[in-house]
């Protein structure tokens, strides 16, 4: 759906209107289906906690909102894809990795990969007149250096991993170029796997080699477990990294706040509205109805396709109410958004995504505090037909 | 106030031990662990906020 001109931060238009005027219809997919659309925070929440909502892409009226998601969706076991029992099982062969507890383990090494790759970003900026690209430069590795992290790719290898991780994102690769590095990464994860099996380390891989061994999961299950948990974690972040640090240059006093405050919980909460108001994943969140539902004074009946669209939900002012369409790193419950979904596969990678974010914004503005947009606004170019909103390069200075 | 919690429907997000410290916490696989099922009345604000963030909707306030 298309943006209004000038305001690459806010939902369609139309989205808008149909909160307002009719929070329930139904719209016609790129594929020529049809699925009821929810634009009002509460119904979202609603649906995506009701037990007689699918996840499964397999169902026929499932609605896919891109090709790319419905030849993703469709691959294998992947959790997005399962219902409950199945869902949980597998979910609760992951969780370890991503508890609070573990993630705070991880704040020292990610804040000295952010600190790396801010000074590297300086070091090779001062040849251009102090000049970089935010995304190539700290928005694309950061997440992409995480993530080798836990899931325990040596450091030997993580330049190959980063490459490819970062082809497979990429706006300008050709789909030639996406399918040899997913294969190439694909392959690598299960070298990597069989090598954790014989000597294993203290990582998510080592794990997963270990429920091989135990029969729990499927060799293929295993490396489609770890790309799945790369798509899942490079971009997402990578796009809120960039589009965060546009809002918050957009924003200056806020900007401020965070860059001369010492205050982790302001951190925090200016992340939980970042999210909220940015709301990278903007294709909303497809499920189909097992049973007929009631909805808002609507009937879903069983096998019809449902897409809440979540990012026009974080903005219902039946939810948010103090101008949901700004940016407020003082809003207090930003922290109820739904930028990670909402019911039983809210994001697995979460509190790992908060972290970063966190580490990033905490550090990028204090160590570069002349920080800049050098480009304009409107000649940004912004990513609006994948899958995940976010803009391919953004120009700083300083 | 008496809190309830039901483990099998965890889903490990956390968002309990974040608001609601002295109540939650996480075994090593994430599971929701209640520190204190009879909590100060003083605690009723941030646990009512923790039941409304849990995705899985498995926090119960008694009383």
């Amino acid at each position: 759906m298309e943006r209004a001109p000038g305001c690459p931060f806010d939902p369609a238009p139309e989205l808008r209107r149909w909160q307002a005027e009719e929070p329930v219809r139904q719209v016609r997919l790129w594929n020529g289906t049809t699925a009821w659309v929810f634009t009002r925070y509460d119904d979202q929440r609603a649906l995506l906690a009701d037990p007689r909502i699918s996840s499964d892409a397999h169902q026929p009226g499932f609605p896919h909102s891109l090709p790319s998601t419905k030849a993703i969706k469709q691959e294998g076991r992947i959790l997005v894809s399962l219902d409950n029992p199945d869902h949980d099982e597998m979910r609760r062969l992951l969780t370890r990795d991503f508890t609070i507890r573990a993630v705070e383990a991880k704040r020292p090494r990610t804040q000295e990969i952010v600190d790396d790759r801010i000074d590297a970003m300086l070091r090779a900026g001062a040849s251009t007149g102090n000049t970089a690209d935010l995304v190539a430069d700290l928005a694309l590795p950061v997440p992409s250096l995480v993530i080798c992290e836990l899931l325990g790719v040596p450091p030997s290898d993580q330049a190959f991993f980063q490459e490819r991780s970062e082809t497979v994102v990429s706006a300008s690769s050709t789909e030639q170029e996406t399918g040899t590095a997913l294969m190439e990464l694909k392959s690598y994860l299960g070298g990597l796997a069989d090598q954790k099996a014989r000597e294993p380390g203290d990582d998510l891989i080592s794990r997963l080699a270990r429920f091989r061994e135990e029969g729990r999961l499927s060799p293929s299950e295993v490396e489609i477990t770890g790309m799945f948990l790369l798509a899942a974690g490079h971009e997402t972040t990578a796009n809120m990294i960039a589009l965060g640090t546009l809002a918050l240059l957009r924003n200056p006093s806020q900007l401020e706040e965070i860059r001369d405050g010492a205050d982790p919980a302001l951190v925090a909460n200016a992340v939980e509205e970042l999210l909220r108001y940015l709301h990278t994943p903007h294709s909303g969140r497809t499920r189909v109805a097992l049973e007929d539902i009631e909805v808002a004074g609507r009937t879903v009946r069983a096998g019809e396709g449902l897409i809440t669209a979540s990012n026009i939900c974080d903005r219902d002012p039946s939810k948010f109410p103090d101008h949901p369409d700004t940016l407020d790193i003082h809003r207090a419950n930003a922290r109820h958004h739904t930028a990670f979904g909402f019911g039983i596969h809210q994001c697995l990678g979460a509190p790992l995504a908060r972290m970063e974010l966190q580490v990033v914004f905490s550090t990028l503005f204090r160590r570069i505090p002349t920080l800049r947009l050098d480009a304009a606004l409107d000649d940004l170019p912004f990513k609006i037909d994948r899958f995940v909103y976010g803009v391919k390069k953004l120009p700083v200075a300083w | 106030m008496r809190i309830h919690v039901d483990k099998d429907k965890c889903i490990t997000a956390g968002h309990c031990v974040l608001v609601a410290p002295e109540v939650f916490d996480q075994d090593e696989d994430g599971v929701v662990e209640l520190l204190d099922d009879a909590p100060p009345e003083r605690l009723r604000a941030a646990i009512d906020e923790a039941a409304g963030l849990c995705p899985a909707a498995l926090i119960r306030i008694e009383g």
